[in-house]
This record gives structure tokens, C-alpha cells and sequence, in this order.
């Protein structure tokens, strides 16, 4: 009896511990349901706080960037090159040629997909000038390329290789050409072109004198040739957001934008004339022109400095305003439509590259817009890299524009002060970025996300898809000459950039403040 | 015959804690991947310097190769926490867990010259929070983490049953 009672509470004590233990088996789904509450808690107040922003800066239908427009169809257009060195073979590759060697050092690791992606614009590179014949040869291997993106086929058409441009533009067989040359031929070959009837695609900066420009620009204006200067940032989709939100005032009155180089290589100084291991790159009286490289610029004898490193003379280009502040005008330009400045002071001096060069290494320009009442500053450094970007200051906000876009509250902004107050603003991080990858506007995200978003990148994201903003940027051209219409960087926008950069060179050369003269149009 | 209790009561209650919490870290950091829109490690492999920067490289250079390591880390990191969680397959959960969070600390280790441009939690000298809970993650897979306070208990009472 007594055995029995002891084995029955055995069992009991049995079960009970084993319901015990069933139990504690079970202590992992409490703590998943707690984990899963937390989780949704933590998703909705982030939504709450994303959307408050959003929906007080009223941004909610700009979450996309808008469509960019496909290619028009059209018949085949033939283009022709002028000056086939390091920018040529990027636009060749926006127009959708790469050379062989270049498809196959992209082949490994699936480089090359994201550029067989591209549209097919249905042009035909039937036409190479280049003063060097190595640079002429790879630019008769890279139009005859046989491998096309976007599905297109070879146009089966020859390359031909001109000695001079005039010859190319006596060719009836050439409709279009992108001048690719050193600055110092862009505006005449720009003006011959147009005068030829061909339509122009040129690379900035388009004038070095205030003569060539006007020349260019009447020239332009009495033709109806399409005409695009080559700036491809403000193709970013990114851009297109920023417009919107400039209209709709989310930063309050702007009055001063900054915008700035930073550099620090002798490759970025433009000191290319050298090789990897140091040599001095190919290049010979025998295989180059140098009479046509000289052009309308003073005699001088051939040398391989001069032939690479033009930039660094004023004979061939008007160095970091030229090459650099064009971008940056045109960005601010093409978003607030801001003009000519009344005036401009430059200062600036040759402080640390200490070579033969004319173009200072640290210069400063300060341009004024009274009627705006606003003012542009171009502060660029070539011996500092630390990234200062380009922000656009406003009495309640600050937007920095790169390859992706940010905007800060201000801590004193009046039109903010309720929500800063509320603490739905915060003035110490962006309360909206947006980054080229996901085109999605992204309120209150981690600090690691927004450094993500900071980093450059040379494509914009359509639809999660990289895309090549030169390509873009080429694509509207093309499309203008098929269908009409104006190119963004029309010569409207190119006379305003090439009198803001003329005046800034002017005040740094004459070491005084210019100003724009609208009746006379001069430089006084 | 009564069986021995692998650990005190404190123990296995710390043993438990432990568990529970690595699992809710690593299971927190797979659901917020997941939540990101277009959430990407190439940020995080592009910063990779040290003996790992060469695999990095091959990811990040890789398409197909890169969306496959998205897939795997963020549906990885989900499995494993879920398993700590729940003490399911714990053993196993374990292992991948220590394996997969010391791929991190070599993507990213604070090591003397290396400079990383994501500012790190903390200041580290060669130990990081990462290494700490790979560690404590192999020490949750040499003890019989799952044998108490676990799913695993029951699987494995289940399986004596039928036999």
C-alpha cells in the first residue's frame, strides 16, 4: 500500500515536472511575441515620424524620381568626333561604343551588363579627328565596335578618319558632331559646325574670350541646329527632385549657395603627361599635329607638358573655372535659373603646385546677384580633398546636392520652429536625404545609411538600374534633333556660364571686381 | 534513475539569458535588413581592409554573387536568432551564428592601421563587441545550451518516445 502511494506520487511528481519542463521549453514564443510587438512598434512611430516630416515639407508625391524619357525613334544619325582622348571615349560609350579592349577588361565580374543595358540610341560614330594618330586609331576601333547596347545592331557603316575638322564638316555624310577637343578649339569648332549645318554637342567650357562667345552664340541663335554643352551631372534624377523641392521653398530664402573643389593629386592638379611607371606618355612631332593641336593659340614648340597638361595654361583653357566651377554653375544654374552675375571677384594665387602652370592651384570667386539677392561663392582647393560639397543655404534650410541630396533644418529657421520646438525636426542631422540607389525620399534614416548615400557615384539610378548621366545627358540631344525642342544646356545656358566663368578669370587675371554690363553685353 | 541536472538553477538561467538575447540581436539586425528597402552589404564590404578585403572585392564586383550574400545574410541572420530564440536546432543556430558574425569582425576588425570611414560603436583595440559575441556565441554552442529551457528538449523527448 504504502509502495503503491509512494509510486503514484512519483508519477505525479513526475508529470508535474515534466509539465514544468514542457514550460520552460516554451519561454523561447513569450519572448518572440514580445520581440514581434517591438518590432512593429518601433516600424509604425518611424513611419509616424518619416510621414510627419514628409507631409509637413508637403513631399509626398515627389518619393520617385519621374520617369527620364526614353530615345525618340528616329532615322540613324551619323556623328562625327572632333578630338578623341580621355572624355571622347566616355561619350562614345554614352552614345554606346566601347572600345574592344575596354569590353574586355569589363567582361569579368559582369561590368559590362549594366552598360548592354543602356538605350539604343540609333546613332553611328562614322566620323574620328584627331591631331594624334593613336588617339585617332582608337577612335576608329571604338566606333567599329561590334558589341551594341540595348539590343542594337552595327549600322554597317565605315569609320572615316579626318585630318582636319573643317574637312569633317565638309562631309555631307556627317549630320551631327561632339567636340572633344582641349578648350581652346571649342567655340570655333562649335561656331564652324553650326555654320556647316551640323548639330553640336560640346564640351564645356565653351569660350575662352568674351569675341568667341558671342560669336557661337549668334551663330547658334541663327541656326536651327541643336546645340547641347556637355554637363552631365544635372542628368542625375536626384536633380530632378531638387527642383522640386526648390519650388515648393522647403529651404526658405536662399541667400548665399557655396559651392567648392576639392583636390589633392597630382592627376587632379592636371599633371597627366606621365605614365604608371613614370615615363612620359606616347607622343611625337612625328605622330602628332602640333600646328592644328596650336590652333588660333600662340606659337609655341611641341611639348609633351603642353600636349597633355593643357589645363594648366591659360593659352588652352581657364584651369579650375573652366574645367570645374562650369559644373558647378551649371548645377545651380539649371536649378534656380540664376543668370549672369552683376559682378564677380576672384582671388587666388599658385601655392602649392609649384610647376610651370598659369592657373592658380587656390582660388576663390565671389559672385553677386543683387536683384536675387543672393550670392555664389566657388571656393577651390587642388592641395586639400576634404569634401566641402555644394550647399545651397536658406533662411530655414540647407540643402547639400551631390550624387545624392540632403536637407538640413535650420536651428534658427522660423518656418521650422514649431516642429524643431516639437522635436519632429531634429537641426543636427538631415531631415530628408535622398539617395540615388532607391530614389525613395528617406526622413530620420541611421547615421550609416546617409554616409552610404554621401558616397559619389559617376550613374544615377533609374528604376534601381545604374545608368551612365553622360548617356543621358547625350540622349537628350539626340532626341532634340530627331523630334525638337531644347537641350538643358542650351546656348541660352551656355552664354550665362561662359560670361560668369569669363568674368571670374577676368577679375583674377586683372586682379580687380568685374561687372556684366546687360545693355553693352560686355565685361566692364 | 534520476538524472542529473547539467547545470544549477543560476546557471542555466544565465545560460538561457544569454541565449535569448544574442537571438533577439541577431534576429533584430535580419528583420531590419529585410524592412530596409534595397538593402544592400555593399556599403559594409566596400569598407572591408583586412584579410577579407580580396573576398569583399570578388562580392561587391559580382552581381549575382552580391544578391545571393544579401539573401543569405539577411534570411541567415533571421534563421539563427529565431533558433536562439526558440532553442530549436540551438547547437546548430550556434555554430552558423559564431561563424557568420566572425566573418563580420574580420570584414571589419579594429585592427592597429586600419582606418575604418563608418565610425565604430565604442573605441576598440583589436577586441570588438562583434568578436565578444562571436565568442559568446561558441560558448552557447560548447554547452549544452539546448538542453535547457529550450525547444530541444522536447524535440529530443519526443524522439526517445518513439524509440
Amino acid at each position: 500500500m504504502d509502495i503503491d502511494k509512494d509510486k503514484s506520487q512519483q508519477t505525479e511528481e513526475k508529470n508535474v515536472q515534466s509539465r514544468r519542463n514542457v514550460i520552460k521549453a516554451l519561454v523561447g514564443i513569450p519572448v518572440l511575441g514580445t520581440f514581434a510587438y517591438e518590432v512593429l512598434q518601433k516600424t509604425s512611430q518611424y513611419k509616424k515620424s518619416e510621414s510627419s516630416i514628409i507631409k509637413e515639407l508637403n513631399l509626398g508625391d515627389i518619393q520617385k524620381p519621374s520617369k527620364v524619357l526614353g530615345a525618340v525613334k528616329g532615322d540613324l544619325i551619323r556623328v562625327g568626333i572632333i578630338g578623341f582622348g580621355n572624355r571622347a571615349e566616355q561619350l562614345a560609350s554614352g552614345l554606346g561604343f566601347l572600345h574592344p579592349d575596354e569590353i574586355k577588361s569589363r567582361l569579368p565580374g559582369g561590368k559590362l551588363d549594366d552598360w548592354l543595358k543602356q538605350e539604343d540610341l540609333n546613332v553611328a560614330i562614322t566620323g574620328i579627328c584627331d591631331v594624334f594618330d593613336l588617339h585617332a586609331e582608337k577612335g576608329i576601333a571604338t566606333a567599329g565596335c561590334e558589341l551594341l547596347p540595348g539590343g542594337a545592331k552595327p549600322s554597317g557603316l565605315a569609320v572615316k578618319r579626318y585630318r582636319t575638322y573643317r574637312e569633317m564638316l565638309d562631309d555631307k555624310a556627317i549630320d551631327a558632331v561632339v567636340v572633344a577637343t582641349p578648350d581652346h578649339h571649342h567655340a570655333r569648332i562649335a561656331t564652324d559646325a553650326i555654320n556647316a549645318g551640323k548639330h553640336v554637342y560640346c564640351e564645356k567650357s565653351i569660350a575662352l574670350n568674351e569675341d568667341e562667345l558671342h560669336e557661337v552664340y549668334d551663330a547658334v541663335k541663327n541656326s536651327d541646329r541643336i546645340f547641347q554643352l556637355g554637363h552631365q551631372i544635372t542628368q542625375n534624377v536626384v536633380f530632378q527632385q531638387a527642383k522640386e523641392i526648390m519650388k515648393r521653398d522647403v529651404l526658405g530664402k536662399i541667400t548665399l549657395i557655396e559651392t567648392t573643389v576639392n583636390r589633392n593629386s597630382a592627376e587632379g592638379a592636371w599633371i597627366r603627361h606621365l605614365d604608371k611607371n613614370g615615363n612620359p606618355k606616347p607622343g611625337s612631332t612625328q605622330t602628332i599635329d602640333w600646328e592644328q593641336w596650336l590652333g588660333n593659340s600662340p606659337q609655341k614648340p611641341f611639348s609633351i607638358d603642353r600636349y597633355y597638361n593643357w589645363t594648366k595654361f591659360f593659352d588652352y583653357d581657364t584651369g579650375m573655372l573652366g574645367q570645374l566651377f562650369s559644373h558647378e554653375y551649371d548645377a545651380v544654374n539649371q536649378l534656380m535659373r540664376i543668370g549672369i552675375p552683376k559682378s564677380a571677384v576672384s582671388s587666388g594665387g599658385i601655392y602649392y603646385w609649384k610647376d610651370n602652370r598659369d592657373i592658380p592651384d587656390t582660388l576663390q570667386s565671389v559672385f553677386e546677384y543683387p536683384e536675387r539677392e543672393l550670392t555664389l561663392m566657388f571656393s577651390a582647393t587642388l592641395a586639400n580633398s576634404r569634401s566641402r560639397g555644394r550647399v545651397f543655404m536658406g533662411h530655414d534650410a540647407s540643402m547639400e546636392l551631390g550624387e545624392s541630396l540632403s536637407i538640413t533644418a535650420n536651428f534658427d529657421s522660423t518656418k521650422y520652429q514649431k516642429q524643431l520646438e516639437s522635436g519632429i525636426i531634429d537641426p543636427n542631422s538631415p531631415m530628408i536625404t535622398i539617395n540615388p540607389g532607391s530614389g525613395d525620399i528617406d526622413a530620420v534614416s541611421s547615421a550609416t545609411e546617409k554616409y552610404y548615400s554621401s558616397r559619389g557615384l559617376t550613374s544615377t539610378y533609374i528604376d534601381g538600374v545604374p545608368v551612365d548621366v553622360t548617356h543621358l545627358h547625350l540622349k537628350e540631344w539626340i532626341n532634340c534633333i530627331r523630334n525638337g525642342g531644347e537641350t538643358s544646356d542650351n546656348i541660352d545656358r551656355a552664354f550665362e556660364e561662359g560670361i560668369t566663368i569669363l568674368m571670374a578669370q577676368k577679375s583674377y587675371v586683372e586682379k580687380r571686381r568685374v561687372e556684366w554690363d546687360p545693355i553693352q553685353r560686355k565685361i566692364v | 534513475m534520476q538524472k542529473t541536472k547539467p547545470f544549477t538553477n543560476l546557471q542555466a538561467i544565465t545560460l538561457v539569458v544569454l541565449r535569448l538575447l544574442i537571438g533577439w540581436h541577431l534576429l533584430y539586425e535580419g528583420i531590419s535588413k529585410l524592412l530596409i528597402q534595397n538593402w544592400s552589404s555593399a556599403g559594409f564590404l566596400r569598407e572591408s581592409q583586412w584579410i577579407m578585403s580580396g573576398v569583399a572585392k570578388w562580392i561587391i564586383s559580382n552581381d549575382t554573387v552580391l544578391q545571393v550574400v544579401d539573401f543569405m545574410n539577411i534570411w541567415g541572420l533571421i534563421a539563427i536568432g529565431l533558433g536562439l530564440i526558440l532553442g530549436l536546432f540551438t547547437r546548430a543556430a550556434a555554430i552558423s551564428g559564431a561563424i557568420l558574425v566572425l566573418l563580420y569582425y574580420f570584414n571589419n576588425a579594429p585592427i592597429i592601421g586600419i582606418e575604418y570611414s563608418i565610425p565604430a560603436e565604442g573605441s576598440n583595440l583589436i577586441v570588438s563587441k562583434t568578436l565578444i559575441e562571436a565568442v559568446a556565441l561558441c560558448v552557447l554552442a560548447v554547452f549544452p545550451a539546448g538542453k535547457v529551457w529550450a525547444l530541444d528538449t522536447l524535440v529530443s523527448q519526443f524522439k526517445n518516445r518513439k524509440k
